[in-house]
């Protein structure tokens, strides 16, 4: 471990340098969808029983927020890095396969919970939402942020033009995210759709985030924590399979 | 124990042989030369010495450390200067090197970093967005960052191309001193000129192959000679001189002279024979020749 604690400060400086677009931003929009769809379905949703729909939001949006920044992270730096050539500085030090997956995916999980800070500091004024299980939200905020800082370390290795990693973002992520139930119960679904969404591994993540919230979520948060902490561990593995062979970074 | 030791060393891409069997060995302190045309492999074995390209086959290794077996010692032991200027816009000048010295698990280098930045005349740029930075100042940045950990084997890929006559005069005084103080410098340039100058010992590749490996001052004898090269106003050549002569392509005679004593008894010659000399001139032996030869001599093999 020589240059881990060093590319992984680099991570971090590098999109804390730019804030005002890393995390300003993705708190922006999340406040933006807070209001906009508290006011048009306030009235028509009740989520869970003596949760106000706003306040269901406020997780879910939260947990969205900080899984598409997470993705971000360690995708657009990897990409930005092959694509300037600047990559080298990183290939040619001493540093295993290892510490390289570390720091980028540790980077990206600090750039999610950041801006799921950065949310949750944004709302408290405006809807104030109880923290029944602390630990239960710490433990999903680590999961799901892991998952997508890796998928992102895989986008970033593997697209060789921005329109390609765009495509993983845009076809992959974003659906995945956005119907992972963050504007809605999963059990307000018809039951095919309900199946559908248990594929969704982002979908564990924000119901098990939003239970230590409420205490109340759609599927068991010990099911969903399983679940989403194999897909991690299954993701990373294959992950540093890739960085070990050298897979599009060294030829 | 070789700074640089290449063993049978092959890298295919597709259907190009890169690296087709190269083989050679740069001993400690020396001063190297990496010669040849574009695509004759050169970057090719620097980036397997970096871990930028595994080869297929073949043993490379750096200070006794294998790249590959031994990946961090061989890397600790290098620093390479790539040819493409690249830069990380994020970072300052100062922030670029003090991150490249942590990537290596230096945390205290400020001592080496001030001196590099003021041996390469960075020192005012050190706070400077790498953005803000010309060419020729971000190549200084990239020399610096191959020196941050103090690597006794520095490789320079082309490190002059595209670069102005005083930066480049003082970079190879930097460098210089530093194989002065004896680190291994191995290096590539099309400016043959600057490789005769400058290196003891020259490898020339050619498709993927080494085609000469010899000291500087032998394959300068081999292959190359002092000539006289003359122009004529009015009259013609001798036949004593006619039939040692060659058309030299920039106008008139390349004649072959052992020595510069010879240039007087082929004057008089020339004199004797009534002919009007327009330009004359002593060309010491020039390793360009000596290139040039190599790879058309390679061409015939094919």
């Amino acid at each position: 471990m020589t240059g881990f604690p060093t590319l992984l400060y680099k991570e971090v400086l590098r999109f804390w340098k730019v804030s005002f677009q890393t995390v300003a931003a993705p708190v922006v929009s999340a406040i933006l969808y807070l209001i906009v769809f508290a006011h048009a379905l306030a009235a028509h949703v009740q989520a869970f029983p003596g949760v106000s729909y706003v306040e269901f939001l406020v997780p879910g949006l939260a947990m969205m927020s900080m899984l598409q920044n997470a993705f971000a992270n360690s995708s657009s730096s990897l990409i930005q890095s092959k694509l300037t050539g600047n990559i080298i500085f990183i290939l040619l030090p001493p540093m295993g396969p290892a510490e390289i997956f570390a720091a980028y995916l540790i980077a990206s999980m600090v750039r999610g919970l950041v801006v799921g800070l950065g949310v949750f500091a944004a709302t408290l004024w405006l809807v104030p939402v109880p923290l029944q299980h602390p630990l239960w939200a710490v433990a999903f905020a680590i999961v799901g942020t892991g998952i997508l800082g890796v998928l992102g370390i895989v986008a970033g290795i593997w697209a060789e033009r921005f329109d390609q990693l765009a495509g993983f973002q845009n076809f992959l992520v974003m659906p995945l995210t956005f119907l992972a139930g963050v504007f809605y119960s999963m059990h307000t679904l018809p039951p095919f759709w309900q199946s559908v969404s248990k594929l969704n591994p982002f979908f564990y993540a924000i119901d098990g985030f939003r239970y230590g919230f409420f205490g109340q979520s759609d599927v068991d948060p010990w099911t969903s924590l399983a679940f989403a902490t194999v897909t991690l561990a299954a993701l990373s593995w294959m992950t540093l399979h890739l960085i070990r062979r050298g897979y599009k970074l060294r030829h | 124990m070789p700074a640089v030791q290449a063993a049978e060393v092959f890298k295919r891409f597709g259907t190009v042989r890169a690296l087709d069997g190269v083989s050679l060995s740069v001993e400690e302190g020396e001063f190297f030369g990496l010669l040849g045309p574009n695509g004759a492999g050169k970057t090719t074995l620097i980036s397997a010495l970096g871990g930028l390209v595994s080869a297929d086959s073949g043993t490379l290794s750096v200070m006794g450390h294998d790249v590959t077996r031994d990946f961090r010692a061989a890397r600790r032991a290098v620093g390479i200067v790539p040819q493409e200027i690249v830069f990380d816009p994020f970072f300052t000048v100062r922030e670029t090197l003090e991150i490249q010295s942590g990537y290596f698990g230096l945390r205290r280098n400020a001592q080496w970093i001030d001196e590099l930045l003021q041996r390469l005349a960075l020192t005012s740029k050190a706070n400077a967005n790498m953005r803000a930075l010309s060419g020729g100042m971000k190549r200084r940045v990239m020399v610096a960052q191959a020196l941050v950990h103090r690597p006794p084997v520095i490789v320079l890929d082309e490190p002059t191309a595209g670069v102005d006559v005083e930066l480049r005069q003082t970079l190879w005084q930097f460098i210089r001193s530093l194989n002065a103080a004896g680190h291994t410098i191995v290096l590539t340039t099309h400016y043959l000129e600057e490789a005769q100058q400058l290196c003891s010992r020259i490898a020339m590749m050619k498709d993927g192959r080494v085609v000469a490996l010899g000291s500087t001052a032998g394959l300068l004898a081999e292959f190359s000679e002092r000539v006289l090269r003359v122009k004529l106003e009015s009259g013609t050549l001798p036949p004593a001189l006619a039939a040692r002569a060659q058309p030299d392509p920039a106008g008139g005679f390349r004649i072959p002279i052992a020595d510069v004593a010879h240039a007087e008894e082929a004057l008089r010659e020339l004199r004797t024979a009534g002919a009007a000399v327009a330009s004359l001139e002593v060309a010491e032996p020039e390793l360009e020749e000596v290139f040039v030869k190599i790879m058309r001599r390679e061409e015939k093999v094919l």
